[in-house]
C-alpha cells in the first residue's frame, strides 16, 4: 500500500452503481489507477469487469458515483469523449479492418488531411514513427493488416488506441488468442508504456500473467467490490478464493455424496484419449465410470467448458478420440452423442439451452421428440403427462406447462433443460455451470438431484466454478488451469487442495 | 379483456376495417352476390378466387419464414410451373385428355419440387443465406420459364385444365377448395406431426436445437420443398384461370405480397412461432386491399403508392413493440449501447 499512499491516483472511480433491469451490474464499486502501473482487474463471469470498463469508456451511463481524472470530476458520455479525456481502450475482440493497411488502421477516421485530401505519405510516416517510438515495432505500414500475426495486429490495435494525449490504456483480455512468445512481446511493450508513465488497466483470465506483469489487483465479485491488493502481497490461493467467494454456507446440510459404493472400482462408461482442440483445450485423457460424478474445476477460461463440450460433440476435436464402452462408433455431433446416451446442459442457457418462444412443455419434450423423429409425434396427452410429472419432480415454478419459457426465472429455465434431458434417460449427463445465476434454494435442489441420479447409476460430468459445490457432489475432481488438465484428485478431496491446484504456481 | 392479446386479433381487426370501409364507400358493388347458372358471383367471391394463388404461396412462405429463412423464388416458380403445364398440354393431340392433364400437373409439380430441393440444399448444406440463395432462383427462374415457353405466351384450349382456375364446385370457385385442402394438409403436417415443433425450434434458436439433437438440415430442406410445392399449385391455378402461360409476368412480385401476408398474419421474420391461419387472413387483407383500390377508382398510376401506404399503416398499427420502441429510444437516447442491453436483459 505504501507506494499507493504517496502518489495521487490519476483515475479514481468511487461509489459506482449501475443496474440493468433485473441485474445489479455494479454495486458500490471503487477503482483507482496510478500513473506508471499495470493494474489487473479480476473476477469471474458476471463479476462486473466489462460493465466497469464500459462505464469508464462512456458506453454505459452511471446510476450513481463519481469519476475523477487527474483530479477533476468528469462525466463521460461516449467512447469519443473518453478518447478525448485520454482513456484509450483495446477491446477483447480486435476491431480492426484486416483488408486495410496498417497505417490506415491506425489513423482511420482521423487521417492527416489538407483541403479534405488525405496526406498518404504523411500518414504512413506518422504510423511508422508511432510504432517504432512507442511500441518498438518496425514493420511495413503500407501492407494490409491481415499479412501480420495476431500479436502484431494486437499491437496495431494498441497503437491506434494510443494517441498523443493517452494517459490511461485499457486492455480487455488482450492475450486470450496469443501464444507464449507473442504474450512475451506484448508484455515487453506494456512494460515500456508503463515506464512512459501510462496507467494500464489489464483484464485477463490467466493467473500467471497477472502475477508476471501487474503491480496491483482489484477484485470484483457479483458486481461488488471485494478489494484492492498489492500483487506481491496477495498469494494466488487467496486471490482465487476471493474471486470465487463463499456463499454456500447458506445451503445448510446436504448429504455428502457416495458412502460405501464409491470406493469400488467403477466400470468405465466413456473415455477420452488424447482428446484436444487447438485454442480451446490441450489434449487430455479422462475416463468416466458408470454412476460416477466427475467434476471439472478451474477458473473461467481454464478450459473446463471446452472439455465438457468435446464430450458431447458440440465442438469438433482436432485430435484424439472418444471411446464409448457400450457402443461402437464415436461421437462427432450432438445427435450422435444423444443417440449414445449422452446429455448436455450448456453453460449458456439463453443462447444454447432454451427455445425462449416455446412453452415449458415444448421445451421439455424437445430432445425426446428429436430422437423419435418427426413422424412419431409424442401424443399430446403423453406430452402433458411428462411435463406435469417433471414440473412436479423438479419443482418448476410457475407449475404451468403452457407458460412461455422466456418468462421463467434462470433457475427454472435450468430445470426445464434438465427435465428435457432426464426424460431421455441418459447414461452420462453433462452439466456445465448448472447452478450459475440461480438462487440458493434452486442450487441445493439441483445438487441433490445430481447426487440422487448418480446413486441410480447415471454418470455425471459436472462443471462449476463454485468449489463447495464441486467438493460436495464429486467422486473425482479434475482441475484445469490455462486450458490444460493439470490434476486429477480421487480421494480425500478438500476445498483447500482443490483451490491450491487451481491456483498452481 | 385479453382478446386483443390473441395472435389473430389484429389481422382480423384489419380485415374487418377494410370490409367496413367498403360497406360505407361502395356497398352495392362490393357486397352484392348474385346467383347465375347456379354459380355465385360478386366481388367477395372474386377476392377469394383471385386471392387463392396468393394464399397458397403465402402458406408455403410461412413455414420457410418460421425457420428464419425466406424464399424469394416463389414468383418464378409460379411462372415455371404454369409454363410447364401449358407447354405439356399444348403439345397434346387431344388437349382435354385426362392422361395429358395428369402428366402436365405431375411435371410442373415435379419440377417445382426439384427447385425447392435446390433452394433447400443451398441453404442447409452449403449454408448460403436464404435471401441470397433464393435470389439466385428468383432471377434464373424467370429465364427458365421463358426458356420453357420460348419467350412466347403459350395458350391452351382445355376445358379440363381451365377447371382448376375457373371452374365451380357447389357454386363456389374450385380454387377455393384447393386452398382449403392445401391449408388442411399444412396444418396436419405441422401440428399433428412434430414438424411444427422442429420448425419453430430451429427458427427460434438454431444452436440450442442442434444441441437438443434436431437435424436442422432435413427440416430446412422440407420447408423449401413444401414452399416450392405451394408455388407450383398456385402457378397451375393462375395459368389455368387465363388458359395461358406467360413466363415473363406470371406470378411477378408474388414473393413480396406473400412475405407481407405472412408478416401481417403475425409470423415474425426472425423465425420461430408461425401462424398459418394468420397468414391466410393476411393474404385476404392484401387481396381485399387490391380490389378496394381498383373499385374506389384510385388513378392507376398511383395505386401502388396507395397500397404501400395502407400496408405501412397496417403494419404499424399491428406492432406492439412500435410504441414501446419509440418510448425506449427516447429514454436511452444518450447511450445507444444501453438500448441493446435493455432489450436483451
Amino acid at each position: 500500500m505504501s507506494t499507493g499512499q504517496e502518489r495521487e491516483p490519476y483515475l479514481q472511480m468511487s461509489g459506482i452503481y449501475k443496474h440493468f433491469p433485473g441485474v445489479k451490474a455494479l454495486n458500490d464499486v471503487s477503482f483507482r489507477l496510478f500513473p506508471g502501473e499495470v493494474h489487473a482487474l479480476m473476477g469471474e463471469n458476471g463479476a462486473g469487469k466489462s460493465t466497469l470498463i464500459k462505464v469508464l469508456t462512456g458506453v454505459y451511463s452511471i446510476d450513481q458515483g463519481t469519476v475523477t481524472l487527474g483530479g477533476r470530476d468528469v462525466a463521460i458520455h461516449s467512447p469519443l469523449e473518453a478518447q478525448a479525456a485520454g482513456i484509450s481502450t483495446v477491446y477483447q475482440e480486435v476491431n480492426l479492418c484486416p483488408n486495410l493497411t496498417v497505417a490506415e488502421n491506425i489513423f482511420i477516421g482521423r487521417e492527416p488531411r489538407r483541403f479534405g485530401r488525405i496526406l498518404w505519405k504523411e500518414m504512413n510516416r506518422k504510423a511508422e514513427q508511432l510504432l517504432r517510438d512507442r511500441l518498438q515495432l518496425s514493420i511495413d505500414v503500407t501492407q494490409p493488416l491481415y499479412m501480420y500475426s495476431v500479436a502484431i495486429q494486437q499491437l496495431v490495435a494498441i497503437a491506434r488506441a494510443l494517441n498523443i494525449s493517452a494517459k490511461v490504456l485499457i486492455l480487455d483480455e488482450p492475450t486470450s488468442s496469443l501464444d507464449r512468445n507473442e504474450v512475451e512481446q506484448l508484455f515487453k511493450i506494456m512494460r515500456k508504456l508503463k515506464e512512459d508513465g501510462l496507467a494500464i488497466l489489464f483484464v485477463t483470465h490467466f493467473l500467471d500473467q497477472v502475477y508476471e506483469i501487474s503491480e496491483r489487483i482489484t477484485i470484483l465479485r457479483n458486481g461488488e467490490f471485494v478489494g484492492e491488493y498489492e500483487a506481491a502481497q496477495l498469494p494466488r490461493i487467496e486471490l482465487v478464493s476471493k474471486m470465487i467467494g463463499k456463499e454456500l454456507e447458506l445451503l445448510g446440510e446436504l448429504p455428502r455424496a457416495g458412502g460405501e459404493g464409491r470406493a469400488e472400482a467403477k466400470e468405465s462408461l466413456i473415455e477420452a484419449v488424447g482428446l484436444g482442440r487447438k485454442g480451446a483445450i490441450e489434449p487430455f485423457d479422462l475416463l468416466i465410470g458408470k454412476g460416477e460424478v466427475v467434476s471439472l474445476a478451474g477458473l473461467l477460461g481454464s478450459g473446463r467448458t471446452e472439455m465438457a463440450r468435446l464430450f458431447f460433440g458440440a465442438d469438433r476435436p482436432d485430435q484424439g478420440q472418444l471411446l464409448l464402452k457400450d457402443s461402437q462408433g464415436g461421437v462427432h455431433s450432438p445427435r450422435q452423442a444423444i443417440d449414445a446416451g449422452i446429455a448436455f446442459c450448456p453453460e449458456n442457457r439463453k443462447t444454447e439451452g432454451i427455445i425462449d418462444d416455446l412453452t415449458v412443455r415444448e421445451n421439455i419434450v424437445l430432445a425426446m421428440q428429436a430422437t423419435r423423429g418427426w413422424m412419431r409425434r409424442i401424443p399430446r396427452k403423453r406430452q402433458d403427462e411428462i411435463a406435469e410429472q417433471y414440473i412436479k419432480a423438479l419443482n418448476i415454478n410457475p407449475p404451468n406447462p403452457e407458460h412461455l419459457v422466456k418468462n421463467l426465472s434462470g433457475g427454472n429455465q435450468q430445470k426445464v433443460i434438465l427435465a428435457r434431458w432426464l426424460i431421455t434417460q441418459p447414461k452420462l449427463l453433462i452439466l456445465d455451470e448448472p447452478t450459475r445465476g440461480i438462487d440458493v434454494g434452486a442450487k441445493a435442489e439441483i445438487q441433490k438431484l445430481v447426487l440422487s441420479l448418480s446413486q441410480r447409476g447415471m454418470s455425471v460430468l459436472f462443471v462449476s466454478s463454485e468449489l463447495e459445490e464441486v467438493v460436495r457432489v464429486s467422486d473425482r475432481i479434475v482441475v484445469l488451469r490455462d486450458r490444460k488438465k493439470v490434476k486429477e484428485m480421487q480421494d480425500d478431496i478438500g476445498q483447500q487442495q482443490v483451490m491450491q491446484a487451481i491456483a498452481g504456481g | 379483456m385479453r382478446i386483443h392479446k390473441h395472435h389473430l386479433f389484429w389481422p382480423l381487426a384489419m380485415l374487418a376495417a377494410l370490409l367496413l370501409f367498403n360497406l360505407f364507400y361502395a356497398p352495392e358493388d362490393f357486397y352484392t352476390i348474385q346467383v347465375r347458372n347456379g354459380h355465385l358471383y360478386g366481388t367477395l367471391i372474386d377476392i377469394l378466387n383471385f386471392g387463392a394463388p396468393l394464399i397458397l404461396v403465402a402458406i408455403g412462405m410461412t413455414v420457410v419464414i418460421a425457420t428464419g429463412g425466406i424464399d424469394l423464388s416463389v414468383g418464378s416458380v409460379v411462372a415455371i410451373s404454369g409454363a410447364m403445364a401449358c407447354l405439356t398440354i399444348s403439345k397434346g393431340a387431344d388437349q382435354d385428355a385426362i392422361g395429358l392433364l395428369v402428366e402436365a400437373i405431375a411435371l410442373s409439380i415435379g419440377i417445382a419440387l426439384l427447385l425447392g430441393l435446390w433452394n433447400g440444399l443451398l441453404v442447409s448444406v452449403i449454408g448460403i443465406q436464404p435471401i441470397i440463395a433464393t435470389l439466385i432462383l428468383m432471377v434464373a427462374g424467370r429465364g427458365i420459364a421463358q426458356l420453357i415457353t420460348s419467350g412466347q405466351i403459350i395458350t391452351v384450349m382445355s376445358d379440363r385444365y381451365g377447371y382448376i382456375g375457373s371452374g365451380s364446385l357447389l357454386g363456389l370457385p374450385f380454387s377455393i377448395f384447393i386452398v382449403v385442402a392445401v391449408f388442411a394438409v399444412a396444418v396436419l403436417l405441422t401440428r399433428r406431426t412434430a414438424l411444427g415443433l422442429f420448425i419453430e425450434s430451429v427458427g427460434r434458436n438454431p444452436s440450442a436445437s442442434r444441441l437438443a439433437g434436431i437435424r436442422s438440415r432435413y427440416v430446412l430442406i422440407a420447408v423449401y420443398l413444401f414452399c416450392g410445392l405451394c408455388a407450383a399449385i398456385a402457378g397451375l391455378i393462375l395459368s389455368s384461370n387465363v388458359s395461358s402461360a406467360d413466363g415473363n409476368n406470371a406470378g411477378l412480385w408474388y414473393e413480396l405480397d406473400a412475405i407481407l401476408a405472412v408478416v401481417i398474419g403475425g409470423t415474425s421474420l426472425t423465425g420461430g412461432r408461425f401462424y398459418l391461419t394468420g397468414t391466410v387472413i393476411g393474404a385476404l387483407i392484401i387481396q381485399t386491399l387490391t380490389t378496394t383500390i381498383y373499385m374506389i377508382g384510385v388513378p392507376p398510376e398511383i395505386t401502388l403508392v396507395v397500397k404501400a401506404f395502407v400496408v405501412l399503416v397496417v403494419c404499424l398499427i399491428q406492432s406492439e413493440t412500435f410504441r414501446k420502441t419509440l418510448v425506449q429510444r427516447w429514454q436511452t437516447r444518450r447511450y445507444p449501447a444501453e438500448r441493446e442491453v435493455a432489450k436483451h436483459v
